[in-house]
């Protein structure tokens, strides 16, 4: 088992390598640089910069570095714990983003333990519960589920929230906590911000993962070693939950890796309706001013994060399934 | 094992001197209802099974034996439907019959009698043990259900059983998974399953059909040993004449989810009745037989379960068909002359056509149980 | 007793009606008959159908231009119809002087109604793309409306089904036009995908050995960044400054990219599997080249569920669209998509107070819905373990 992790680890750190080169060509690639705009701004203020301080600025960022040159410099930073500048907030990256991605990370999280939290007892009663009407129901809603988008949820939860609860919606906290420190009140703030961005991130894999789970359970339920665990005198609740439910996870835990980039790209767009502090705005703002350091710390982050999480669903695999342990 | 259940080895008979059944099944009817319309898989079974006994129940793929097997665990699965009929259970010689259908599917006297009562033993070796729990566990499982709460007996027990079963090494055998296993190993571990509890009845539901030609002969053998040890029942439902042979007291032989000759193992290979009987036994290849010459087969097949057969079931492959009563009047149930314990359902024979305004459609009408207390 | 008999009688012929059928039906007849049989997936098929004729024939559809700007329209609600006297007609607007802020305002006049006429002329525009006409299928009776104080001209009287947005453009017009691209973007994004998924999935699983092996990494290295931010940073590499149809074409490409992984995945594990079928080896052991046994054994074979797959990619890549365009890094004005379209709708009060800025969601819901039961009905009909 430890050489297994031991394995997937260098694994993981050769995929991340070629991501980092892959990622950093490709925000590379667009000409100009968030610098450009920024001495345009600096211009436009009426301060005269000379030739000679544009060179100067240019020299120091090196701009003008091939891109192989300015990767490097990039990752000897990352050693040492610098991600780089943001030229649009003239910050280093990592304090500008550290914060964040915390949100982010937090998020994705909730929002994953809600998915399975939800999608397993629903399937698992949709699948026992076949062709009746809350089946129907349960099955109807997965399939609009998957198809709205995340925006317009947000969109129309915002509104309800608004309108019928009275809840304080976007952002993730109320005002006089914003720059408060940390405190029992903060997160409880935080508790009744964080429910509405949860359920917007989530519900596209929810109503994804629901049916996954339905239709296994489905093929497990008619399995043969089912019958057996019923012929044996187990409660019918037992024979659904300790025999069929853990050989129908199986595939689910497989998708574990899909759902979890599927929740980030979710977030990214959630957050930017619903105004969240979280690192997706950033990201997209960073992408559309080519301030490529910012960019390319998200989209690494995001990338460990995608590695990790399917590490992890190999590891809960092996723990669930004795077969795949022999590989 | 724990609590044997005394055994008499032969026929056992109630103190007032009657024959003590086990089982017994009387106008068992279970349909399915499907989307293409309904299947009568069962149009009345009637047969019993007396306690300490091998039962086989023979026919082709269709006929309805696993069902019957199914219906006495309250198994079947959905759409099907148990219908009509009584499954009459004795636990002990001198307890009181209970009627197995008036309990419950989910009920907890019924699950009591699952696994405790009754233990059954799938076709599939290969699945029919949960890839995701030692098998140990999944005998432990049951032993706890049934008979101790202590966690460590239930674990003991299962080494023992599995060591009864003859498994080398048990306690290791107990502790991996399934798929660690051949497929014999994994009928032995679900006979063991099956045994865990000391049941009266064990169904076995074609356990060797999987399994190659010398693992089948071990696991008879084991069977055999077992059910004189123990003196459990069995009720075994295979298709296959020779394994009959070697196994079981009585036979019981279905077609089309109707039983259609019941007799002893004696009988039914030295003077089969029914036609139907006798081709499933023509159909057997038989060493000493002249080569080339060609094994006979029935003709045509199992009708289409959708549709209903007027008359016997049989008719239309029947080698002796008669025209205008076979295929118009449905044969019943009675004796063959003077013998107490061999039935046909056959218009050839004295006592099987009933009075002229009888049942004529594929559902029979009520039969006389063939209860040998007669 | 007759009835049953009867009943039974016709089950019987029934299953054997059915057998014969079954009997002489190729393998693709069979599939239409399983998919017809999946009422929701023959529902959405009409469904989406109905939606790419509309697209098709924006132009005659539409009463205005999409990118007809009318600073007397902002945000206009979708205009109330009256079938008052027997026929459709509309409310005019009257100019009324605001004194305290010295501006026209124009406030909603029944006084008198502006019957909606079928079959009139209008803009130019080229029906399908070919034939160029301005006939339209509805617009509004302009007589009797009456001059505009600011202006001098006449006043246009306009029907705004969908309403109009914050710059005054008909929304339906913007919808339908919107529709040429969303519904379009998806699909052939997908479609290059399956041609690149299929040729590389069958060369990997075909070849095997080394091949199969950098192609295997290759898709685990794009499948480890996740897909939205990755399509983000695709969109972004583009440069901004574009024509419409060069960005729709490389949109498509960016979508492609992406997408092509899954399906070469399925398409490579199809491919290995037949290859050590029975049929493959006897092509090879009688000197079949790999070109023949490819292209005879195993695409044939593997081309449903291609199709099934690519079926099911089609709504992941409508939403993507959707979703970059809505983030300002997709299809950019004066493109219109749905995506574009609902940026407009960014914020709960736009939502609130304009709730028709939304109807692009709406449709953006029903084809992905669409699309999922035609999929599902693909896939059941293809897999006949299901």
């Amino acid at each position: 088992m430890v050489n297994f992790i031991a394995r997937r680890l260098i694994a993981m750190v050769i995929t991340l390598l070629f991501i980092s080169i892959i990622a950093f060509f490709l925000i590379e690639l667009p000409p100009g640089s968030a610098l450009d705009a920024e001495l345009l701004r600096l211009r436009s203020r009426g301060g005269n910069l000379s030739l000679s301080q544009v060179r100067e600025l240019e020299e120091r960022f090196g701009v003008h570095d091939p891109w192989q040159e300015k990767y490097f410099k990039w990752v000897g930073g990352l050693f040492r714990g610098d991600f780089g500048y943001s030229f649009r907030y003239s910050r280093e990256v990592g304090p500008l983003i550290a914060g964040r991605l915390g949100f982010s990370l937090l998020l994705a999280g909730t929002s994953l333990l809600f998915a399975w939290l939800v999608s397993i007892p629903l399937g698992v009663y949709s699948a026992t519960h076949r062709n009746t009407i809350p089946d129907y129901i349960i099955t109807t809603i997965q399939f609009v589920g998957v198809a709205v988008p995340e925006f317009l949820l947000a969109l129309v939860l915002m509104v309800f929230a608004a309108r019928f609860l009275g809840a304080d919606v976007g952002g993730l906290f109320s005002r006089q906590y914003e720059a408060a420190p940390w405190s029992w009140g903060k997160v409880w703030d935080l508790m009744k911000h964080l429910w509405l961005p949860v359920i917007v991130v989530s519900a596209g894999s929810t109503a994804w993962l629901t049916r996954v789970m339905r239709a296994n359970l489905l093929d497990v339920l008619n399995a043969q070693y089912v019958q057996t665990a019923r012929a044996k005198g187990l409660k019918e609740n037992a024979v659904v939950w300790k025999h069929a439910v853990r050989n129908a996870l199986h595939p689910l835990i497989m998708t574990l890796g899909g759902v979890l980039p599927a929740l980030i790209g979710g977030e990214v767009i959630a957050s930017i309706v619903l105004n969240l502090p979280t690192a997706g705005p950033l990201f997209i703002e960073a992408l559309r001013n080519q301030d490529m350091y910012l960019a390319i710390t998200f989209l690494m982050f995001t990338s460990v994060l995608l590695v990790i999480g399917n590490l992890l669903a190999d590891l809960l695999l092996a723990w669930v399934d004795p077969r795949v342990r022999l590989e | 094992m724990a609590d044997p259940v005394a055994n008499t080895g032969s026929t056992a008979t109630t103190p007032d001197g009657g024959v003590d059944n086990l089982i017994q099944v009387e106008n068992l009817e279970v349909r399915f209802y499907t989307q293409v319309g309904v299947v009568r898989a069962l149009n009345g079974v009637d047969f019993n099974i007396p306690r300490g006994q091998v039962l086989g129940v023979v026919g082709e793929s269709g006929s309805g034996k696993s069902i019957t097997g199914l219906s006495i665990m309250q198994l079947v699965p959905r759409p099907g439907r148990v219908e009509g009929g009584r499954i009459l259970y004795k636990d002990k010689p001198d307890s009181k019959t209970i009627n197995i259908l008036d309990l419950g599917r989910q009920s907890d006297e019924m699950r009591a009698i699952r696994g405790d009562d009754i233990g059954m033993i799938f076709q599939e070796p290969m699945t029919s043990l949960n890839p995701v729990f030692k098998v140990g566990a999944q005998i432990q499982e049951a032993i706890l259900l049934h008979q101790t709460p202590n966690k460590q007996e239930a674990w003991d027990r299962a080494v023992d059983i599995l060591d009864k079963v003859g498994m080398p090494n048990a306690r290791r055998v107990a502790n991996s998974y399934p798929h660690e296993l051949s497929g014999g190993m994994r009928q032995r571990a679900m006979i063991a399953m099956a045994l865990s509890c000391s049941p009266n009845l064990l169904i076995a539901d074609e356990p060797t059909t999987a399994l190659d030609v010398t693992t089948e002969a071990q696991i008879l053998s084991l069977m055999r040993d077992l059910q004189s040890e123990i003196g459990t029942s069995i009720m075994f439902i295979t298709h296959n004449m020779g394994v009959v042979a070697q196994m079981c007291d009585e036979v019981a032989v279905m077609y089309l989810g109707r039983i259609v000759e019941r007799a002893t193992v004696d009988d039914i290979f030295y003077d089969p009745k029914h036609p139907y009987t006798i081709s499933l036994l023509r159909s057997i290849p038989r060493l000493g037989q002249k080569r080339g010459q060609r094994l006979e087969v029935i003709k045509g097949g199992v009708p289409d379960p959708y549709s209903t057969v007027t008359g016997c079931p049989f008719h239309p492959r029947c080698p002796s068909f008669m025209p205008g009563l076979c295929d118009t009047v449905l044969p019943i149930e009675a004796f063959i002359e003077g013998k107490t314990n061999h039935t046909v359902r056959c218009h050839l024979y004295p006592g099987c056509t009933p009075d002229s305004d009888q049942a004529v459609t594929g559902v029979s009408g009520t039969i006389p149980t063939t209860s040998k207390a007669q | 007793m007759a009835s049953t008999a009867g009943v039974a009688q016709d089950l019987r012929q029934a299953a054997k009606d059915k057998k014969k059928d079954v009997g002489q039906m190729s393998q693709w007849q069979l599939m239409a008959r399983r998919f017809m049989q999946n009422k929701l997936s023959v529902l959405g098929l009409l469904i989406l159908l109905g939606l790419y004729v509309l697209a098709a024939f924006s132009g005659f559809l539409a009463p205005y231009q999409f990118n007809e700007l009318d600073s007397n329209n902002v945000f206009t609600s979708p205009t109330g119809i009256s079938f008052a006297g027997g026929r459709p007609s509309v409310c005019g607007q009257s100019q009324v002087l605001n004194e305290e802020l010295l501006e026209y305002e124009y406030v909603e006049d029944c006084s008198k109604r502006y019957p909606i006429q079928f079959f009139v002329r209008g803009f130019e525009y080229k029906l399908l793309g070919l034939f160029p006409t301005n006939w339209h299928l509805f617009g509004v009776s302009q007589a009797g409306a009456p001059v505009d104080e600011a202006t001098g001209k006449p006043q246009e009287i306009k029907l705004f089904l969908f309403g109009a947005d914050n710059q005054g453009r008909d929304m339906l017009a913007q919808i339908l036009q919107g529709a040429r691209v969303s519904l379009t973007v998806g699909l052939i994004g997908v479609g290059i995908a399956t041609i690149l998924g299929s040729v590389l999935g069958t060369a990997s699983g075909y070849f095997g050995g080394f091949i199969d092996n950098v192609m295997q990494r290759t898709i685990e290295l794009i499948s480890s960044i996740p897909q939205i931010p990755l399509w983000a940073a695709l969109a972004a590499a583009l440069p901004r400054e574009m024509s419409v149809v060069r960005r729709y074409i490389l949109i498509t490409v960016v979508l492609s990219l992406v997408a092509w992984t899954g399906l070469a995945r399925q398409v490579r594990g199809k491919v290995m599997g037949y290859r050590s079928l029975d049929y493959a080896n006897a092509t090879r052991a009688a000197g079949g080249s790999h070109t023949r046994i490819i292209l005879t054994h195993m695409l044939p074979n593997a081309v449903s569920h291609i199709v099934v797959v690519a079926a099911l990619a089609i709504p992941g890549a409508i939403l993507a669209e959707t979703a970059l365009s809505f983030l300002g890094l997709g299809m950019l004005r004066p493109a219109v998509s749905w995506g574009v379209l609902l940026r407009d709708a960014q914020s709960v009060q736009v939502v609130m107070d304009y709730p028709w800025l939304m109807i692009p969601a709406v449709l953006v819901i029903i084809t992905l819905t669409c699309y999922q039961f035609l999929g599902d009905g693909l896939r059941d009909a293809v897999d006949p373990y299901s």
